[in-house]
């Protein structure tokens, strides 16, 4: 491990640029070949003449015909726009909530946003969903953002009324038990409405597949106004990882910056989780996997965690597709599936470096 | 270049009382040691200067009473070094010693020009150099005691706080470490309070030696003063012969308790 480092310090930062560029470029390349493949639509080919055909000022005849581009343009291209924003959201979150914990297993969905949507959601679900089915609004991703934030608002209260040191040990037990409580709640629900088992399931298990402009307009905002506001304390989350004494003998507001940037990570999960989803295991890897190959510092894992968190969900939503087409399988199903032995061959790697 | 003035600074942590009524005033360039058995305060006492536990009383710098609500005002003034801090292993020496440049820097924004060139300086001061890409996992325990030293310099505060400096290092490493503070000291005029439980090396380096007992102040003075065996007897309950040097350094011995 640390000759690995050692090797990468020097230039640390010319190449964190170029890696930039080219994680950039990979995105460019992954969202591509996400709106070519699929089942129905256009041969894979034609798709990108035809995107050049509907630039501006540029005509080509790619044969593709209006059928098919409906296909590639409302059903394939906001389900990769939703990944790649929902990608991105999840690593970036996972990636502060490490550093403004100091632990390196926490993940987004820690202080109970995962389990205060699932109840938001499971709740729409038994109150008949078919009976919402022609409002003007769906409520189901309004009403899990909704549990999401009431339930993270709830571990925060709980949190800090029991603990009067600077501390992120009392706020992720505070998480747990409000996870406990809020999973046994949905539990419950769940008894009493059998025959939405189901839906629910297949909810929680995330899926991109139903994805709409629509959803992209919702969650867009959120997703940006939070990656800014995490980007903004990638210097500060490096001080903190010093420890809470010491970033406060450095002068740092401990109080108040974590409650920005876990704000910050709550509020652009729970949007990410209201149109997706629980999508596991991306908050872990992607970030850990960005820090083996640039180190530790909050400042090169903050935005390339972003990237790579995008091109990580665009990735793994086609195997989700096709795997067993024409039925979906649940993205979070194939973010484990893929995830977990990746992730354990660059620890296997980063071993052996050292 | 400042003076540092603790007037009725009192401590309690969940009612038990820590440090009580603790007064003292350090003249510009002076270095203070705090001595005292376990649990005398001498920690709590750097802790509130640094503010990290809540006091009543004040804490001044240059008669300034320091703000409880600028941490960033405290740290361009005060530095404090902890017994054992935390050091992120795969961070580079460089970066490291950058983070002493926090206070200077707004919220948002990044190290500036200026601030490179006091981690420059700094690190050329403390022979770092050579050192700036190394990661701090790989460093040995003296040289981690210098880039911690080298961390509080780059905050350029006019007050050092040192907790159990040398506990960790071996008899060449602690002279070392003890050796650069002094060094320092007399180029920058820093003032220094340190805590140390070696009360040889405390009445060694120290212009003045404040013992503690139960939260408060019971001795004050230089070596020859404080160090006395009645004195250590009383408040350490150690039973200790005390020796003087012709140079006037004061070294203290303890006894087994079978050849007494």
């Amino acid at each position: 491990m640390l000759r690995a480092n050692d090797r990468f310090a020097p230039r640390a930062g010319t190449r964190v640029a170029y890696l930039s560029l080219v994680s950039f470029a990979l995105l460019i390349v992954a969202v591509l070949v996400g709106t070519m493949i699929g089942p129905a639509g256009p041969q894979w080919w034609r798709v990108p003449i035809e995107l050049v055909n509907r630039l501006p000022l540029i005509t080509v005849d790619s044969g593709v015909s209006d059928t098919d581009w409906n296909i590639v343009w409302q059903i394939r291209m906001p389900r990769v726009v939703l990944a790649v924003l929902v990608g991105a959201m999840l690593s970036v979150a996972g990636a502060s909530y490490q550093g403004v914990f100091r632990n390196p297993l926490v993940d987004p969905y820690l202080l109970g946003v995962a389990a205060g949507a699932g109840l938001g959601a499971t709740l729409v679900f038994a109150l008949r969903r078919s009976a919402t089915e022609n409002w003007l609004i769906d409520p189901l991703p309004l009403a899990a953002f909704a549990g999401g934030l009431v339930a993270v608002f709830a571990t925060y209260m709980i949190g800090n009324s029991f603990s009067k040191v600077r501390s992120g040990a009392t706020l992720v037990l505070a998480g747990i038990a409000v996870t406990s409580l809020t999973t046994a709640i949905q539990t419950f629900v769940l008894q009493r409405n059998n025959d939405v088992v189901r839906q629910v399931y297949s909810w929680i298990l995330g899926r991109l597949s139903s994805a709409t402009w629509g959803d992209v307009r919702l969650i867009l905002p959120y997703v940006v106004f939070s990656c800014i506001v995490l980007l903004m304390h990638r210097r500060l989350l490096d001080v903190l990882r010093v420890g809470d004494d010491e970033a406060t003998a450095l002068g740092v507001n401990i109080r108040r910056v974590r409650l920005t940037v876990v704000l910050a990570a709550t509020l652009g999960t729970a949007a990410a989780v209201a149109v997706s989803g629980l999508i596991g295991f991306v908050g872990i890897i992607v970030p850990h996997t960005v820090r083996l190959i640039v180190g530790s510092s909050y400042r090169r894992v903050l935005p390339l965690s972003i990237l790579c968190g995008a091109i990580f969900l665009v990735l793994a939503d086609i195997p989700s597709r096709v795997l067993a087409d024409p039925a979906e399988t649940p993205i979070g199903v194939v973010t484990a599936f893929f995830g977990a032995p990746f992730f354990l061959l660059l620890l296997r790697v980063r071993k052996n470096q050292a | 270049m400042s003076t540092l003035g603790f007037c009725d600074l009192s401590i309690a942590y969940d009612g038990v009382i820590a440090v009580n009524g603790f007064n003292d005033i350090l003249n510009s360039g002076e270095w203070l040691c705090l001595i005292g058995p376990n649990g005398a305060g001498k920690s709590s006492v750097l802790r509130a200067a640094a503010g990290l536990v809540e006091y009543s009383g004040s804490v001044a710098i240059d008669q300034q009473e320091i703000p409880t609500t600028s941490a960033k005002w405290r740290a361009q003034n005060i530095a404090y070094v902890p017994q054992t801090p935390l050091m992120p292993s795969d961070m580079t020496v460089y970066e490291y010693v950058l983070l002493g440049r926090n206070p200077y820097i707004k919220h948002f924004a990044s190290e500036s020009m200026h601030d490179k060139q006091v981690i420059e300086k700094v690190l050329m001061r403390l022979d770092l150099t050579e050192f700036k890409k190394r990661m701090v996992g790989t460093l040995s325990g003296g040289e981690r005691q210098r880039i911690v030293i080298a961390r509080a310099l780059a905050q350029e505060a006019p007050v050092l706080l040192l907790d159990e400096p040398t506990a960790a290092l071996d008899i060449g490493h602690q002279q070392q470490a003890l050796e650069l503070v002094d060094s320092l000291r007399r180029e920058q005029g820093l003032t220094v309070v340190s805590a140390m439980h070696d009360l040889t090396l405390a009445g060694l380096y120290a212009d003045r030696l404040v013992l503690m007992h139960q939260g408060s102040c019971v001795a004050s003075g230089d070596a020859q003063t404080v160090l006395r065996s009645e004195t250590l007897a009383e408040f350490y309950g150690v039973s200790a012969r005390v020796h003087h040097e012709a140079d006037g350094t004061v070294v203290v011995i303890p006894q087994r308790a079978s050849s007494n």
